[in-house]
């Protein structure tokens, strides 16, 4: 048992090391793909928290990305807030929305797609909020002003080059990624586990299952919100039709499915395959020439590897390595 | 002052029209074993579900060690002490065998998860689930299913333990080897047992007493050779007109 966990460690902390020397050789270009990887995994964690470990499914995680980013980016662009301060702002309102969505939907006995459905609810009339709310540019959008001096790097007010985002980005995605170890080996990741797989059974071992999903649900909205400071912060503008949209709570969340929901390192791998399918297939594209190709390329490898790996595509990956995981 | 556990008092359950369960009452002495019996729809399930919280009575109450618990949740019932097992089995399937077991032990130690997998396998190596213990849950076999309710039940550490229908599809050999089980297990721990069985080879074996329903009412209780002669009881096993 301790030797396939050190082989783990050793697979992983080689990956990391590599991956810290990146910046070193990588060109602009490479390097944003890497910190769109390195975001999508962030999120697909956040979104696993709630999904993978406690089993709610959340269609509308696209509400905190918005809440975190629209909280960091109008309080630094009205008032100089860095932000690491906004982002606690946004964690707040995020785990204020949680609150609502977690009450209504498990006080009433709100389940499965139902519940699925009330989440995406609460994304869409947010967006719709946002569009008319002047202070934060409306449906015209927020732009956060570029650093004064381009070459210099502050981290503290995330200004500068594509080398430090990518940094903060890789920061994050380990720490996203031992927070999730960490719960998953307490109790409450045991509980939120027996939620997901059998919620009658769990209540009558005595678990608290209101309480207990609505951690879930709260941390992962928060997790989230502070990926969207950071979308905000990279690309440093907001609009509601996009940051809010159904299109971004399902982006969120393929990357998990493909990889496997409920892994550890199932978010991290699907973020990799999707944009490497993603960038490869528009290379393809662009050769071929005729226009929707990569788009339709796109959706049959997805359909392919959800045929073939339904339980995504870490479990199957780490039996294929030897590593032996039990049941995540 | 009574000696009882667990006091059922006149508890009734209707679902609209129907009278599931009708003014059932019984003890349950501390460190015995009692035995809920009756034909199919007799009401023994949603008895046992009125006690462990999973429906509502509608009236009557049920009294744990001296607490009145009528009307609280599952959880909370559990937490007062009685650990009850489902007829239709419901493991985590996902995770397991020892996991399984391990979210019933948690509850104790301040959630220590190297305590709770002590725990768990001490549990798992008395049900003589030990050798599966890393095992899926979802790849055992029903009478391994049954075991795993059993070990999951105790590792909440009740003062009661409910069992509904664990000897059901066992074999006569596993079928005495949970008997044994759970003799030993209330001889040494003087665990109090409130179960459900069809099997009457198990009934017989192991009931200090047993409680007769029919039609959701009590029409008999006794020790075991007094109510397998009641003439209420044949006759509703039977029909009026047996020999």
């Amino acid at each position: 048992m301790s030797l396939l966990h050190d082989r783990r460690a050793q697979l992983l902390l080689g990956l990391l090391a590599l991956m810290a020397l990146v910046p070193l050789a990588a060109g602009d270009y490479l390097l944003s793909i890497l910190i769109t990887v390195l975001i999508q995994a962030y999120l697909g964690m956040s979104w696993n928290v709630m999904m993978g470990f406690a089993g709610q499914f959340s269609l509308g995680h696209a509400l905190y990305v918005g809440l975190g980013a629209y909280a960091g980016g109008a309080l630094f662009v009205h008032y100089g807030t860095p932000p690491w301060i906004g982002a606690i702002a946004g964690m707040a309102v995020s785990v204020l929305a949680g609150t609502v969505i977690g009450t209504l939907g498990f006080r009433f006995k709100v389940m499965g797609v139902y519940f699925a459905l009330l989440t995406i609810a609460f994304a869409e009339f947010t967006r719709v909020l946002f569009d008319h709310w002047g202070w934060v540019g409306a449906s015209s959008g927020l732009f956060l002003p570029p650093a004064a001096n381009a070459s210099a790097d502050n981290l503290w007010l995330l200004r500068g080059s594509a080398t430090m985002f990518y940094y903060v980005a890789l920061g994050m995605t380990v720490a996203a990624f031992w927070f999730s170890r960490a719960l998953l080996m307490r109790r409450i990741g045991y509980y939120w586990q027996a939620i997901r797989e059998d919620q009658d059974a769990a209540d009558a071992l005595g678990i608290d299952v209101f309480r207990t999903k609505m951690i879930a649900v709260l941390i992962s909205a928060a997790m989230t919100s502070l990926g969207g400071v950071f979308l905000a912060f990279f690309n440093n503008n907001l609009y509601p039709e996009s940051i809010f949209s159904m299109h971004r709570s399902i982006e969120l969340i393929l990357g998990t499915i493909i990889g496997g929901i409920g892994t550890l390192f199932g978010p991290i791998l699907g973020a990799v395959v999707l944009t490497a399918l993603g960038e490869g297939l528009t290379i393809l594209g662009a050769h071929i020439g005729i226009d929707g190709v990569k788009q339709i390329a796109y959706g049959i490898c997805l359909m392919l590897i959800l045929i073939l790996k339904p339980g995504g595509l870490w479990p199957w990956l780490r039996s294929r390595l030897g590593l032996a995981g039990g049941t995540r | 002052m009574n000696s009882a556990l667990l006091t059922v008092d006149n508890l009734g359950k209707s679902f609209r029209g129907l009278r599931a369960v009708n003014q059932v009452g019984f003890e349950v002495p501390r460190g015995d074993i009692v035995a809920l019996i009756g034909p199919n729809g007799a009401g023994k399930t949603t008895t046992f579900n009125l006690i462990a919280g999973a429906l509502p009575p509608s009236d009557g109450r049920v009294i744990l060690d001296g607490h009145d618990i009528t009307g609280l949740g599952q959880a909370a019932i559990c937490r007062a002490g009685i650990g009850r097992t489902f007829q239709i089995v419901k493991p985590f399937a996902g995770l397991s065998v020892e996991e399984n077991v391990m979210v019933g032990a948690l509850r104790h130690d301040n959630g220590d998860v190297d305590k709770a997998r002590k725990a768990a396998n001490d549990i798992l190596h008395l049900l003589e689930l030990g050798d599966k213990a890393t095992h899926p849950a979802q790849t055992l076999t029903l009478p391994d299913r049954k075991r795993l309710e059993v070990a999951r039940a105790l590792a909440t550490r009740p003062k009661l333990l409910l069992l509904d229908e664990v000897m059901a599809g066992l074999r006569p050999v596993e079928c005495d080897r949970m008997v044994a089980i759970l003799t030993g297990l209330n001889k040494e721990t003087g665990l109090t047992i409130l179960l459900i069985e069809h099997v009457m080879r198990a009934v017989m074996a192991l009931s200090d007493h047993v409680v007769v329903l029919h039609h959701g009412e009590k029409i008999a209780e006794g020790t075991p050779a007094q109510v397998t002669s009641h003439p209420k009881v044949l006759e509703c096993y039977l029909g009026e007109d047996h020999e």
